[in-house]
């Protein structure tokens, strides 16, 4: 017989794998004691369920004895009145076990930080917001957070809804037209956690993931303080032709590179696209290869989005591609 | 033929059987030929095909859940294009929801409940022919638009702004919001159609305490329906505005709101799953009865479970949203009620538990399928509670957890029961057995590939796998459990097939079944297998719950009703004491033409608004000819 505690089995030996997307790997303040509450709560509901179980095997099979109907039927009465008692009471605990995390779960009242995020078909920007409005800047599709401190996340949506879900560190909240909602992030440990939309939005909602990289308040502050930077200025000569591309071509209308004169907002910020890990919201490992080929044919490899083909020589491409590496 | 009508009113009085049969087969039989088969108002023959109408479609929606588990067999594959498997899964979510659970549901309350509650047709036998044939159009369009690749594309849910003007081009929002016009339009049709036939013509003496669960449950997801179909109505009809006509009900922009599409999606979308589900619970409550040889234990408590059911059903809708930033008071009430319904829920199953307890179950196939039932719907409840509390439910929402929570409801919770049905009233319905050793493989199979298949989902869900993604990148740890999941998938298809092999073998030569195979309790068993086209040769009078096991020397019957003219009893609501003989409409084309010229005003009007205009010139025609009045006497006290 398939049973519930199997899952539980399962979900001990899940949340041993590390960066991976997962409930049970938690690493935040909210998603620690929202896996806890998962938990207790599987294992109560597995218990009831092996009770009805019981008494489903044992109606089924018991030996039929000589009793007369009306004894039966009180006894059966006195039964299932407790069962149903019994349901109230696991309800209701139930019940106040979450209100309970919920109110754990509160907004921060003091945040550390606070950053815009928006999302739009198919990826994600991030506004890290500064009163010091020339020390705010903008990246996409990794979230740098300093650990042990709570991030407030304003959200956003440039187009259709889109939930923002990074399951290690808390649960997903959505991205509605029109609204903003808050998500506020704790990440206890360092490390690097995958989240992905999970509100379905269109052709390639499957291919909008995002990274946030939690990492000590130093390693933090080194990261922010590269991004507030204008863009590196290419030395290489294949860079430098790069660049030219870059402004010549249609890039530069739907991308900013702080420093240059590319101020697009369309596409995702690249001021310093080399320092990502990947690309295209999660899509790619970033290295010179799979930026060429992502230039290449944007709709090959994630058909539907909004970039388009510009058709470029396959030196132009190089180029293109050695001038994005430097971008750190 | 009974042509002059100066001839005193011929009655049952006295008349012999087979006089007496020649006489009403004569009344009641639809006229041979195709234009009489575009006619007849017969209850049975429009619930059969509205049974095999939706089972076809659940062959359908069957067959895009195979490819879409072809598509997530391996990361990353190229079976299906984005674009191809968005349409997938919104046509095989809106062909499940409302081509094949709700019309099926509703078609076994077509068909059962005037023979359960003892009277000869379906209250508005015209409006029942009508909604066949408006549902089988919208089916049609859905379908016809998923051949032609311009099916909808935005889930069964169509979510704002995805689905509106800016973000959802071309006609295929159009084509699903219209879809749901259609089968909103056949829904309120039968549930009004219910409601009468179950509150004016119960048999004499069938008291609402002697009401049949099953028609007390079809009677309260009639009640749903009436109350819930409205907002998708205003739903679907402010969408096709907001595209058509450039109204900006949904639009932030222009004063609009996204959210307000979901409340109103929602106030519909969940009572939904209690349409489903309350006529499945009614067919346990039956198949429980008979199998344990014993009336059902807790009668009240269960109709009560009915009822409190349908009335929280309306006060769920927002733990769908959760995730969307309501206030957090209004989230916990939300909580609260949806953790509530586990206790009428519970009533139900412990009810069903005593009675098989208390009574001598034999196991044939549709009492299987009900022990199946209770195995995969209780976790499927129990997931329901784990997906109630907000906290939980922030997680698991939109991801795999919640599809395995929803087909444990849905398929666990309601198809069980319904093959469970299926193989119990076959024998009523075509006067022939099914198989019980194919019966036994089919519940084996079905059960088996059903649990493989989507037990594994909940895992998948808490490892972060979200919903509606038509793929998934190669470095994530889902590749595993989903080719294994698509393995499993085969296993539930094979026990489909022998269902349906076992079906149509059956139809054509299973052995006869007698009137009354099971030796159940209820009116429908009381006549031939399958029912004359009069139901019953004289109206029986109710003396019980279970009018057949408390009488050993056949039913008493009443007379006096007219065999030369269609005639049946009016019983006051809740004694059901007789109050009146009323004619019940003849058969009639025009139901047939009203349902094409409307189906012609909802098509044109996804094209252009003229549409409303002129299209309602023929249905305005249509229905002169279906109300033109034939000089006959209504009703007799």
């Amino acid at each position: 017989m398939k049973c519930n505690s199997i899952l539980l089995l399962l979900a001990f030996l899940i949340s041993g794998c590390s960066g991976a997307q997962s409930v049970l790997n938690a690493n935040g303040h909210a998603a620690i004691a929202l896996k806890e509450l998962i938990l207790a709560i599987v294992l109560v509901c597995s218990a009831v369920w092996f009770l009805v179980m019981i008494a489903l095997v044992s109606a089924l099979a018991r030996r039929r004895i000589r009793e007369s109907d009306a004894i039966s039927e009180r006894k059966a009465t006195v039964v299932v009145s407790g069962a149903v008692g019994a349901t109230v009471l696991v309800v209701s605990g139930l019940t106040i076990a979450s209100f309970h995390t919920t109110r754990a779960l509160s907004e921060a009242e003091d945040p550390e930080l606070t950053i815009v995020v928006r999302a739009q078909q198919w990826w994600w920007q991030f506004t890290y917001v500064d009163p010091r409005s020339t020390e705010t800047f903008v990246t996409a599709n990794e979230l740098h957070i300093p650990i042990g401190k709570d991030v407030r996340l304003r959200l956003e949506s440039g187009d259709v809804i889109h939930s923002f879900w990074v399951p290690s560190l808390a649960g997903k909240q959505d991205l509605i037209p029109g609204r903003e909602n808050i998500l506020t992030l704790r990440a206890e440990r360092p490390g690097v956690y995958r989240g992905q939309c999970a509100e379905f939005c269109g052709l390639q909602h499957s291919h909008m993931a995002l990274f946030v990289i939690a990492e000590g308040v130093a390693d933090y502050e080194r990261w922010a303080e590269g991004q507030r930077r204008m863009s590196v200025d290419p030395s290489e000569a294949e860079a430098v032709a790069g660049k030219a591309v870059f402004m010549a071509r249609q890039c530069a209308a739907c991308h900013t590179i702080r420093g240059t004169g590319a101020s697009g907002t369309t596409g995702p910020d690249l001021t310093h696209i080399g320092s990502r890990r990947t690309i295209a919201a999660g899509l790619l490992e970033n290295t010179r290869g799979s930026l060429a080929a992502w230039i290449a044919d944007p709709q090959k490899l994630k058909p539907g989005n909004n970039m388009p083909l510009v058709p470029l020589t396959s030196d132009e491409l190089r180029q293109l591609a050695a001038y994005m590496e430097v971008l750190k | 033929m009974i042509e002059d009508r100066k001839r005193p009113p011929l009655t049952d009085d006295g008349l012999d059987d087979s006089v007496l049969e020649r006489h009403l087969s004569q009344t009641w039989s639809a006229s041979p030929g195709f234009w009489g088969a575009l006619a007849t108002v017969d209850h049975k023959v429009i619930a059969r095909r509205y049974i095999v109408t939706a089972f076809v479609f659940l062959i359908l929606g069957g067959l895009l859940a195979v490819a879409m588990r072809i598509q997530l067999a391996w990361p990353e594959a190229r079976f299906l294009d984005p674009d191809r498997y968005n349409q997938i899964f919104t046509t095989h979510g809106s062909t499940m929801m409302f081509l094949f659970a709700v019309p099926v549901m509703e078609a076994m309350a077509i068909y059962l409940v005037p023979l359960m509650v003892g009277t000869r047709n379906i209250a508005f036998p015209r409006l029942n022919a009508f909604s066949y044939w408006i549902i089988l159009i919208g089916g049609l369009l859905l379908w016809i638009s998923f051949a032609l690749d311009a099916a909808p594309d935005v889930g069964w849910f169509a979510y704002v702004p995805l689905s509106g003007p800016e973000y959802g081009p071309g006609k295929r929002a159009d084509i699903w919001a219209q879809m749901i016009t259609f089968t909103e339009l056949s829904a309120l049709a039968v549930a009004v159609e219910i409601v009468v036939t179950v509150f004016k013509q119960r048999a004499p003496g069938m008291s609402l305490d002697r009401i049949p669960l099953l028609v007390w449950s079809m009677l309260v997801m009639a009640f749903i329906v009436i109350m819930a179909m409205p907002a998708i109505m205003f739903a679907s009809s402010t969408l096709i505005l907001d595209r058509l006509v450039e109204t900006q009900f949904y639009n932030p922009a222009e004063g609009g709101d996204a959210l307000l599409w979901q409340h109103v999606f929602w106030f519909f979308g969940h009572p939904e799953v209690y349409i489903i589900f309350l006529p499945a619970a009614g067919m346990v409550s039956t198949i429980v009865a008979t199998f344990s040889r014993r009336p059902i234990f807790g009668y009240l408590p269960l109709v009560m479970a009915f009822i409190a059911t349908g009335i929280l059903a309306f006060g769920l809708w927002v733990h769908h949203m959760f995730v969307v930033g309501l206030p957090r008071l209004g989230e916990s009430f939300f909580t609260a009620s949806s953790m509530a319904i586990a206790v009428p829920a519970g009533i139900q199953i412990f009810c069903w538990l005593a009675t098989l307890w208390l009574g001598r179950p034999v196991f044939t196939t549709p009492l299987l399928f009900v022990i199946g039932f209770i195995v995969t719907f209780v976790i499927g409840g129990l997931t329901g509670v784990m997906v109630a509390s907000v906290p939980f439910d922030a997680q698991v929402h939109d991801t795999y957890f919640v599809v395995a929570h929803f087909h444990y409801v849905l398929v666990g919770g309601a198809v069980f029961p319904l093959l469970g049905a299926i193989y119990y009233w076959f024998p009523k319905m075509t006067g022939r057995m099914m198989s019980e050793t194919l019966g036994r493989w089919a519940f084996g199979l079905i059960f088996l590939g059903f649990n493989l298949t989507f037990f594994p989902m909940h895992i998948l869900g808490l490892q972060g796998m979200p919903r509606r993604v038509y793929t998934y990148q190669p470095e994530l740890p889902w590749a595993g459990l989903n080719l294994f999941i698509s393995l499993s998938a085969l296993v539930l298809v094979s026990g489909f097939v022998i269902f349906f092999i076992d079906a149509l073998r059956s139809w054509r030569s299973g052995k006869p079944a007698g009137p009354d195979p099971w030796s159940a309790g209820t009116l429908e068993w009381a006549t031939a297998s399958p029912p004359p086209a009069y139901n019953f040769r004289r109206i029986p009078v109710v003396e019980a719950r279970e009018p057949l096991w408390s009488r050993s020397e056949g039913l008493a019957v009443t007379k006096g009703l007219q065999v030369d003219r269609r005639e049946l009893i009016v019983s006051s609501v809740v004694e059901a004491l007789p109050e009146a003989r009323e004619s019940s409409p003849r058969d009639s084309i025009w139901p047939f033409w009203a349902a094409i010229a409307t189906s012609l005003m909802l098509i044109g009007s996804i094209f252009t608004p003229w549409a409303v205009v002129w299209g309602s010139i023929p249905i305005a025609v249509t229905l002169i000819g279906w109300f033109w009045p034939k000089g006959t006497v209504e009703d007799t006290s």
